[in-house]
């Protein structure tokens, strides 16, 4: 997705000095004038919608107040983030979202090359295809009838949990209701949802391997688990990589969307996460500047922890996003 | 489709050897498990919501319907705040679509030109967001200052600039239209607009079906930005109102566990069914079409990915 959406910055638009160039620079646009013409609504839809919010940023460091605005409130530099950091509440939401963000992972990353390496490996044409397709359909689901089917199949009354338990002659239990179950029903029920989903793209570099290595492989005696372990393997590796790093960057934005679903009063201990902190913060409490301030060193979190994988990756694997 | 590429490369003449025999064994029964984990929770639903209530909230129902009825369809269907919801989300999901797709081609023809001055750093501008943005905060205030809150156009508009969108899309152009092509138009005395309306966008049709599917689901789904931005419960799509019965059955059933009182036991379990209920009329509309739409993301998330 994002390999080549890197570019770095160009000087495209750099003034020169000399008049000719300048007159050159105007011909190369002019004659392509419709162009801008359609960007124009894009560019300002990014402006405000994208760009504006990143200025109004600035009120993480100022005792915002809707009376002053933005730029009239007062400066008061990195108050809100040392508020944070000292807070009683940060060592548990950092370690809750930081949890949460490296279980998805260690799950997250294994589990769709798992599946594409035995779809594509299956013999039967039509079976293969069935399983692709069952374990996509959850995809579309929505993130609020994922958590209703989920609080459904743990109700204490009538869940098929605690039928199966019941049957099994177990006594029911509420893991909606325990702490420690919080983490493996979040990352769980998102390999439920996602890893149909996530198999489609190595599955399409599988597609592209090359037929007679195969073959070549099969006459030379190998197994279907050294050809799976030596072809199939290294083709799928650097969209993993580039999928490891780019989900590095997200172990910190832990969805506040479905975590929000899932909380309740009983497994708030484990189930409260940074980007969960904020909404409450921000959009219940409305304290606009300590939630900003929050959200900001998220975001900064969240790019060192891209750039860091990045670096480790081109230096390991060759592999980069850039 | 793919496994099915695979499948007639590899020679069929070789004969099988015993430890091959054991992985396809072991694999065939692998794959009939995942269809099995993904099929089970959804037959419990659906089952679910076609029995009679009182043997759903007693924990009677499994993989069949018990009591076999359509009785709580009825429900919803009269129920004004899920009809409603529809209503809503059908509109939002409409209008949105139409808008995002269109700032979508808008943004991404231009960016697929190679001749384009500046064309870097307008790219740029645009996945610099997939990086870094102003986050849930900054955001809801910009909205708030543009008077868009408690409207359709909070749901819409913030979200209508996308640039993982706008990259397939490009991606798409210059993959798929030739340069050649453009040249040619040029030497005709084509305008850049005619070439769009008359070249790029005939020839577009695949991609943007690709998005509006994409454009489509998403919205459908969406929920947390009708959390944020709406107030008024007549506004809300089908998810929020789903979300609110659901947590209000919880509180419900808590009560009820809570006091053990039987009083309302009869309302429980219509609560209860009718929630199996709306969760199958809400995910009716996507899962209908799943089976046609399937190929097209599929397509999609490969031209994001893998040629990006």
């Amino acid at each position: 997705m994002a390999q080549s959406s890197m570019p770095h910055v160009q000087s495209g638009s750099a003034a020169p000095a000399k008049s000719r160039h300048t007159r050159f620079v105007w011909t190369r646009i002019s004659r392509h004038g419709q162009l801008y013409f359609f960007l124009l609504i894009p560019l300002v839809f990014l402006a405000v919608f994208k760009y504006a919010p990143m200025f109004g940023l600035q009120i993480a460091f100022r005792d915002y107040n809707i009376g002053l605005g933005v730029w009239g409130s007062k400066w008061v530099g990195l108050k809100y983030f040392r508020t944070f950091i000292n807070s009683f509440e940060f060592p548990r939401l950092l370690g809750n979202t930081l949890a949460v963000g490296v279980y998805t992972l260690l799950v997250g990353i294994p589990c769709p090359i798992i599946l594409a390496l035995s779809i594509n490996s299956c013999r039967s044409r039509r079976f293969g295809k069935t399983a692709q397709m069952m374990t996509y359909a959850p995809y579309f689901i929505s993130t609020v009838i994922l958590v209703t089917i989920v609080m459904q199949f743990l109700a204490v009354r009538g869940g098929m949990l605690n039928n199966i338990r019941a049957m099994l002659g177990m006594s029911s239990i509420n893991l909606m209701a325990r702490p420690g179950a919080f983490r493996h029903i979040y990352v769980w029920s998102d390999v439920w949802q996602r890893t149909g989903y996530g198999a489609v793209i190595y599955i399409a570099a599988l597609a592209s391997v090359n037929p007679e290595l195969y073959e070549a492989a099969t006459i030379d005696g190998a197994s279907i688990l050294q050809r799976i372990w030596h072809i199939d393997m290294p083709s799928v590796l650097p969209v993993a990589v580039i999928l490891l790093i780019m989900n590095c960057g997200s172990i910190i934005n832990v969805g506040h969307e479905k975590v929000l679903l899932l909380q309740n009063p009983l497994n708030q201990e484990t189930a409260d996460v940074i980007s969960t902190y904020v909404y409450r913060i921000g959009i219940t409490s409305a304290q606009y500047s300590y939630s900003s301030a929050i959200g900001f060193f998220n975001s900064v979190v969240s790019i060192i922890l891209l750039l860091t994988a990045n670096f480790v990756a081109r230096r390991v694997s060759e592999t980069s996003l850039f | 489709m793919t496994g099915a590429r695979i499948a007639h490369n590899r020679p069929v003449h070789v004969k099988l050897d015993a430890r091959d025999k054991w992985f396809h064994t072991i694999n065939f029964i692998f794959l009939g498990l995942c269809i099995i984990i993904i099929a089970i929770p959804l037959l419990h639903v659906v089952s679910q919501s076609l029995s009679s209530p009182s043997d759903v909230l007693n924990g009677r129902v499994t993989f069949v319907p018990v009591n076999f009825t359509v009785k709580t369809y009825g429900y919803v269907l009269r129920d004004k705040n899920i009809m409603s919801g529809y209503r809503n989300s059908l509109y939002y999901m409409a209008v949105g679509t139409a808008i995002f797709v269109t700032l979508t081609i808008l943004a991404a023809y231009p960016l697929s030109r190679r001749d384009l001055f500046g064309r870097k750093t307008l790219l740029f501008l645009f996945t610099f967001t997939m990086l870094f943005g102003g986050g849930m905060i900054p955001t809801y205030l910009v909205v708030r200052q543009l008077k868009l809150l408690d409207s359709i156009w909070a749901l819409v508009l913030p979200n209508a600039i996308s640039a993982y969108n706008i990259i397939i899309a490009r991606t798409f152009f210059q993959t798929s239209i030739p340069g050649e092509l453009y040249e040619a138009a040029e030497i005709d005395g084509a305008s850049d607009t005619l070439v769009f309306f008359r070249v790029v966008l005939p020839l577009s049709a695949s991609i943007i079906a690709v998005m509006v599917l994409f454009n489509a689901v998403w919205l459908w789904n969406m929920y947390f930005d009708a959390l944020i931005y709406l107030n008024t419960s007549s506004k809300y799509p089908l998810q929020m109102v789903l979300r609110n019965i659901m947590t209000s059955a919880q509180v419900q059933s808590a009560m009820v566990e809570a006091t053990g009182k039987v009083a309302s036991t009869e309302m429980l379990a219509l609560t209860e069914a009718l929630k199996y209920t709306t969760i199958v009329c809400a995910s009716v509309p996507v899962l209908a079409l799943y089976p046609f739409i399937q190929k097209h993301f599929t397509k999609g998330i490969m031209i994001g990915t893998l040629k990006g």
